[in-house]
């Protein structure tokens, strides 16, 4: 549930569902998402969920702080989220040329890296959100035998369609951008398509995803 | 007069950093995408109050220099908003000295150049037809980073061409007399890490001056002064951002997140700008000095309604 209700600026409600980290929290932030979206309130104009934060932004010409803040303390939860739960497949490339950091996880991890890769596609993750760049999901939660810091030096570019880790989490690049992931391979799909207007992200906070590993020539024929 | 096919621009030199934009686009965020939307709201919509276009009507927005244009077809009116130097050419020779603020009309083979904005960033050219642009999520506006909006998410390039449907409207030659006021003051509410920071980083971010950087764009300004000392914790865990929300990442120098930010983001936030003063932050050039006021929200709300009667006199004023 949420903690605390606070102002962020004079145009934003911040909702905050606590410190930790975890799908429990998630969800909860998810489904808070899902019942404000669905409500319609007039002057909304985002909702941004994250690991335990929801940001309600609004149009000051519209409404304000407090009215939107009693609309969302007196919210009738529905359950919407569970419906919406869905397993979602992304083949992952991880031949040379596309796992970059191989070395350096390596060292960090001490486990060869057939072993790093067995640990990484033996389990599903959960999309805890998408965002910083259009539809980059945050997947949870990596083993802890995977956990590493960021890169100390960021890329400036990091290819489009790069897998990386970062302590508890992974990611996927939808677009060549500057980042600090460890880059563990690539996946061919594309994961954000704006010509898809309805359904541009393909991972939505509250998926499921499960990665499959790939050979260069199975990467090939799906980019084709 | 025989009518002409085609009505366009040719763009002779395009500028640093020209864009369509329009109000932006809602409701995307937590898919990653930000609002983008005209930097300075107010001049946006100066520009198309001033030829009685609908208010959300597509401008071109440039910053600094602005393009160079030719104009191809029956003619127009036009109106350039903000502090803005610029010339009407025609027949190729004859200059004509332009005035933000005033309605011109232009004929076949004219030319707008658009030379530079005076101390300010951002000037909008809005025109008397539709200029042909493709939406998308219900807005044109260019967002380069994350290459969406109209003109395939990239800014105006040289040579190019702005295609126009035109209507034919015939419009007064009004103009505005509005000198923007300088301000003493970016006025900010506390966000929710200020207590993030020691007790004279408080004390300095609302005390000094802080220098505008050449690191800012329609994604965000990069501020520096004295340094910020954080006192907890230089990351916190990813969390969406709006506009005008002030961060501190780990070198203490703070940055502005603006129309086109990431959406989400983990460095604290230190301070929130009021959207009453947007606009004018927006047009802060680099090397400029910026002084934070703390507000409370009640006073950012007031402020807010005393912005917008502002802009509605200045748009009532227009006959």
């Amino acid at each position: 549930m949420i903690k605390n209700i606070l102002n962020l600026g004079d145009a934003a409600v911040y909702c905050d569902f606590g410190k930790d980290v975890n799908q429990e929290i998630n969800i909860n932030v998810i489904n808070y998402f899902q019942n404000i979206k669905d409500k319609k309130i007039e002057g909304i104009t985002n909702i941004t969920p994250s690991y335990n934060k929801l940001i309600v932004s609004f149009d000051l010409e519209v409404t304000s702080y407090s009215k939107v803040k009693k609309i969302i303390e007196n919210l009738e939860l529905e359950k919407k989220f569970e419906k919406e739960n869905k397993l979602i497949e992304i083949p992952v490339c991880c031949e040379k040329d596309f796992k970059l950091d191989n070395d350096r996880l390596e060292k960090k991890l001490g486990i060869t890296y057939d072993k790093i890769l067995e640990i990484f596609f033996s389990k599903e993750y959960f999309c805890y959100m998408t965002g910083f760049i259009a539809g980059m999901p945050f997947l949870g939660d990596v083993s802890e035998k995977l956990r590493v810091k960021r890169l100390e030096t960021p890329r400036v570019k990091v290819p489009k369609g790069s897998v990386g880790l970062t302590e508890q989490f992974c990611n996927i690049y939808t677009y060549e951008s500057p980042g600090g992931w460890n880059i563990i391979g690539n996946t061919p799909l594309e994961i954000f398509n704006k010509e898809n207007r309805s359904e541009p992200a393909l991972i939505n906070p509250g998926d499921k995803v499960k990665f499959n590993k790939i050979t260069k020539e199975e990467y090939d024929k799906i980019k084709r | 007069m025989t009518k002409l096919k085609d009505n366009y621009f040719e763009i002779k030199r395009a500028g640093i950093n020209t864009t369509f934009q329009d109000n932006g686009r809602k409701n995307l965020n937590h898919i990653g995408i930000p609002i983008s939307g005209a930097m300075d709201k107010r001049n946006f919509m100066l520009a198309n109050a001033l030829l009685k276009n609908e208010i959300n009507t597509p401008v071109i927005e440039f910053a600094y220099q602005g393009p160079l244009l030719e104009f191809n077809g029956d003619r127009i009116y036009f109106v350039i908003t903000g502090d803005v130097k610029f010339e009407i050419i025609k027949n190729n020779t004859e200059k004509i000295a332009g005035l933000p603020y005033n309605v011109y009309v232009i004929e076949n083979k004219d030319q707008i150049d658009i030379q530079s904005t005076n101390k300010s960033v951002y000037g909008y050219l809005s025109i008397s037809e539709n200029i042909i642009l493709d939406e998308i999520w219900d807005s044109v506006s260019i967002n380069t980073k994350a290459k969406i909006g109209s003109n395939n998410g990239e800014k105006l390039s040289d040579n190019q061409k702005i295609k126009i449907n035109h209507k034919n409207r015939n419009i007064a030659l009004t103009k505005l007399n509005y000198i923007d006021k300088k301000i003493e003051y970016i006025r900010v509410i506390k966000a929710t890490n200020f207590d993030y920071f020691s007790e004279k980083a408080k004390e300095v971010f609302f005390k000094e001056e802080f220098k505008v950087t050449k690191l800012s764009d329609r994604m965000g300004m990069r501020i520096e002064g004295q340094i910020l000392e954080n006192v907890v914790s230089t990351n916190i865990k990813s969390e969406g951002l709006v506009k005008g929300v002030v961060q501190v990442p780990s070198d203490g120098n703070p940055i502005i997140m603006f129309a086109d930010h990431g959406t989400i983001g983990g460095y604290p936030k230190i301070a929130n700008v009021i959207s009453a003063d947007f606009d004018k932050l927006a047009q802060m050039t680099p090397g400029a000095t910026i002084k934070f006021k703390e507000v409370n929200l009640e006073e950012a709300e007031k402020l807010f309604k005393f912005y917008n009667l502002e802009t509605t006199n200045l748009i009532n004023q227009i006959s």
